[in-house]
């Protein structure tokens, strides 16, 4: 085990490099921070001092090499825009794309496994045919016209849901959380039930899919042979056996979820990290990109390292190799 | 005895209309940019600019056509061509209760180059200042390094701090510890990217400002803005979004109120290499000379743009077709120029004449990100040129690219945009059209690299006038040159919208701020 660990953190803090370089070299191919930044009516003076407080006269490898030493000492740079650290801005952020994301998925996870499995069981029936079709809709639909669907619908027609924005927050364990206050949960319905709509649908599938082939496996016959009651058979067993897929797609689909929630966030203008990075790329914040772009890949490094070790807890054929990891 | 009941039925409606308007003394307006920072003089970018408006004071303001009037200065006149006398306003208290003198505006004039880290700083408006001396509490002197007409204009620009706050860091003001003005509004609170807050200043030295409390919400999408206008969640919203508009006026609950602006969008062309980069015959070969430097092709394809049908048709009525750098009624702008009517029989003759009967090939670029409906008006002005001979490809980026590109000189002929945040003529001409002088500031802008020797001596002469009158003409003959020389090929202003629900009015602005002051219960 603790070999497997320190392997996988080697690996990451490769990926961590390599990401920073790619992104780094990017950003500075786009354009030049500058042109969007300053005022129109700047002169050349004005222009060159701000090259030079911004650090971009000096050779991108140069700036490139600060940034590694500053990364280092844990300082991944200061924002342009807002000219505050880049990761106090992230982390600022992140408390509200955090509970999007995780609302999003508790949704898509307590709707999507009764009902994939309810239509797995009964694929012929009508109310099993009405949530396939229901999840082909909820996956093909963009995600954008669904929230302004949704926005027109619930605050504009019928006036129980407010339009767009996070509600009144409450301080929880020094983080800023709306989903305390009836407010705040009034807020998150409609933009969480928006990103939840394509996880729905694709955990619908695949239990559904995962019950269909369990229950003619063996060890279902079996267990009906024995007498165990069809409510522990589908509730215990074949529940553990569809987890395995269901887990994988999910664990990857969080990751994406908090960090590409960019549309659902813009469209109900909630305040979150996705906001962040499509403001940051726009205005060619250099260093907000990178700090949230390494923020991003150590979160996906950290979610699939939970994944691989909720397998061995949900299947006992899989075991966490020592020598390959 | 119906018409005793209908009159009291109307003084009921009044009197329950006026209970609420008392008991609801509040605002939610939804802004359509994100404010970056509470420091007002971090970044001079307009949302930002816009809040601290509203918290701080100027020494000048400007109305709602960019007229200049009397802020904290209560007056102003030139003693010499260098030398300007401020009488400021007494009796005005920043929110802490402290008294504001000459030495807040000495502290403010310190403070302005000393921001660390600032990508766009306002020094662009302090810089022609010389000194500065307090002659008493009420009264200043500024000196400026030679005649500079624009200082009021700069100054209106610069918002005044308390001297306490001299040393204050941005972070003091994004905390709102250091939040304190002489403006309208005290500041209350901000959750970034999400909301601001202010509480009306009971001290205010100025009109009383209708609303207890304003919310300003940032929706940066045009829809949902929209739609949370609609949901009621809003009192108002900015910039309306061209495709929305038709449909909200005819939406009974809803006003808006429009007014052209100081933006102006134009054709950028190269008029200075005898090669230009996407300038070609129309095999795709490369010309010998680079036909954008013949006034007459430039004629021709100003005369190739049906303006009104691109003003009706891809703007939806919400722009008005340009003759000049400003619309009509601006500082310096000419009574003599007009809109170029469309005229293609005239611009294939213009061709010709040129020596182009067949026309020619060429690139069009521009932003399709930064203004209102910039990538829809490349594709319909190609389709014009079309129609003169002239094949014109498109080709529309992102504007982080497009800017970087355009600064570089890669382009031959490209879409842009401005506004004069002076209100005036002269910011156009020298930034746009002024021979291109990196040591002096001209033409920082001017992407096409127009030169007109006779335009930057006129330009040069204006901005070295302080009578105002005299400053005029002069400016309306640079404008005159530059713009019968067609250094730009003007397109269209933009028109400036505000949607509030029904019973709250708004003054609308030609600098797109969005004041919570000028926001009025109907009365």
């Amino acid at each position: 085990m603790p070999v497997y660990f320190i392997r996988r953190m080697m690996q990451s803090v490769l990926v961590l490099f390599v990401m920073s370089l790619l992104v780094f070299v990017g950003v500075f191919a786009i354009g030049n921070p500058i042109d969007i930044l300053i005022s129109p009516e700047a002169d050349q003076h004005e222009i060159e001092r701000a090259t030079r407080a911004l650090g971009l006269d000096k050779p991108l490898w140069e700036q490139y090499g600060l940034f590694v030493v500053n990364a280092l000492k844990g300082d991944l740079g200061r924002s342009f825009v807002f000219n505050i650290p880049a990761i106090d801005l992230i982390l600022q952020r992140m408390p509200a794309t955090m509970e999007l994301a995780i609302t999003a998925t508790f949704m898509g996870v307590l709707l999507g496994i009764p009902l994939g499995m309810w239509a797995g069981l009964r694929p012929e029936s009508f109310s099993g045919k009405l949530i396939m079709s229901g999840s082909i809709l909820g996956f093909s639909l963009p995600t954008f016209w669904v929230g302004l669907m949704l926005i027109m619908i619930f605050a504009v027609f019928l006036g129980w849901l407010p339009s767009t924005g996070r509600g009144q927050t409450r301080e929880f364990l020094g983080v800023h959380l709306s989903i305390l206050t009836w407010d705040g949960l009034r807020h998150l319905a409609m933009p969480a039930f928006n990103l939840a709509l394509f996880k729905l649908s694709l955990v619908i599938r695949l239990a559904r899919a995962g019950t269909r082939e369990a229950i003619l496996q063996d060890y279902v016959k079996f267990a009906r042979a024995k007498g165990v009651s069809s409510r522990r058979i589908i509730g215990v067993h074949v529940f553990k056996n569809i987890m395995i897929p269901i887990v994988t797609v999910l664990g990857l689909e969080l990751g994406s979820t908090i960090a590409f929630a960019v549309v659902t966030e813009t469209v109900f203008a909630w305040p979150g990290m996705g906001k962040l990075i499509i403001d940051s790329i726009n205005l060619l914040d250099r260093p907000v990109i990178v700090a949230y772009l390494m923020v991003i890949v150590f979160m996906f490094i950290f979610i699939n390292l939970v994944v691989d070790l909720l397998y061995s807890v949900l299947d006992p054929r899989v075991r966490i190799s020592e020598s390959k990891g | 005895m119906k018409r005793i009941f209908a009159a009291t039925g109307a003084g009921l409606a009044a009197a329950v209309f006026l209970a609420s308007a008392v008991a609801a003394a509040e605002i939610t307006i939804g802004l359509g940019a994100d404010v970056t920072s509470m420091d007002p003089h971090y970044h001079t970018l307009s949302p930002n600019n816009n809040i601290a408006t509203h918290v701080f004071g100027t020494l000048i303001d400007q109305d709602e056509m960019q007229k200049l009037k009397p802020g904290l200065a209560e007056s102003w006149r030139i003693i010499d061509d260098s030398t300007w006398e401020f009488k400021l306003r007494r009796g005005v208290k920043f929110h802490d209760g402290s008294d504001f003198t000459a030495d807040d505006v000495v502290a403010t004039l310190a403070r302005v180059p000393a921001v660390p880290n600032s990508p766009a700083a306002f020094t662009i408006y302090t810089k022609s200042i010389a000194g500065v001396s307090v002659v008493d509490p009420h009264t200043m002197i500024v000196k400026t390094a030679g005649p500079y007409p624009l200082l009021p204009t700069d100054l209106s620009n610069i918002f005044i701090i308390s001297q306490k706050q001299a040393k204050a860091a941005t972070e003091d003001f994004n905390a709102g510890k250091a939040m304190n003005g002489t403006g309208p509004f005290k500041f209350a609170s901000w959750a970034r990217g999400d909301r601001i807050n202010l509480v009306r200043n009971d001290g205010y030295w100025g009109p009383k400002p209708a609303w207890d409390k304003v919310t300003f919400k940032l929706i940066t999408n045009d829809p949902s803005r929209v739609a949370a206008l609609l949901a009621g969640d809003l009192n108002a919203i900015e910039i309306v979004p061209t495709a929305d508009m038709a449909k909200l006026k005819t939406n009974k609950d809803i006003n808006i109120f429009r007014v052209v602006s100081n933006r102006i969008i134009f054709f950028h062309l190269d008029t200075d290499r005898d090669v230009s980069p996407f300038v070609t015959d129309k095999q795709g070969k490369p010309l010998d000379r680079n036909p954008l430097k013949d006034l007459r092709v430039r004629k021709a394809l100003s005369k190739a743009l049906n303006r009104p049908g691109i003003v009706d048709r891809v703007m939806e009525g919400e722009a008005i077709p340009a003759g000049q750098l400003l619309p009509d009624g601006f500082y310096g702008t000419s009574p003599n120029l007009k809109p170029e009517a469309y005229d293609v029989e005239g611009a294939r003759k213009l061709l010709a004449e040129a020596g182009y009967p067949q026309g020619f090939a060429i690139t069009i670029h521009g932003p399709n990100n930064r203004y209102v409906n910039d990538e829809k008006i490349v594709q319909a002005a190609a389709q014009m040129f079309a129609r003169i001979g002239v094949d014109a490809k498109v080709e529309t980026m992102p504007s982080n690219v497009f800017f970087t590109r355009a600064n570089k000189l890669e382009f031959s002929f490209m879409l842009v945009g401005w506004g004069s945040g002076t209100g005036e003529v002269s910011s156009p001409l020298r930034s746009l059209l002024a021979t291109f002088d990196a040591a002096r500031g001209m033409g920082t802008a001017n992407r096409g690299r127009y030169s007109n020797k006779q335009m930057d001596a006129l330009l040069d002469q204006a901005l070295a006038t302080v009578d105002d009158a005299k400053r005029e003409k002069l400016l309306q003959q640079a404008s005159e040159v530059a713009i019968n020389n067609l250094g730009i090929i003007p397109l269209h202003y933009q028109v400036n919208s505000w949607a509030t629900r029904k019973g709250v009015m708004y003054v609308p602005r030609t600098d797109e701020n969005t004041l919570a002051l000028e926001f009025k219960p109907r009365s």
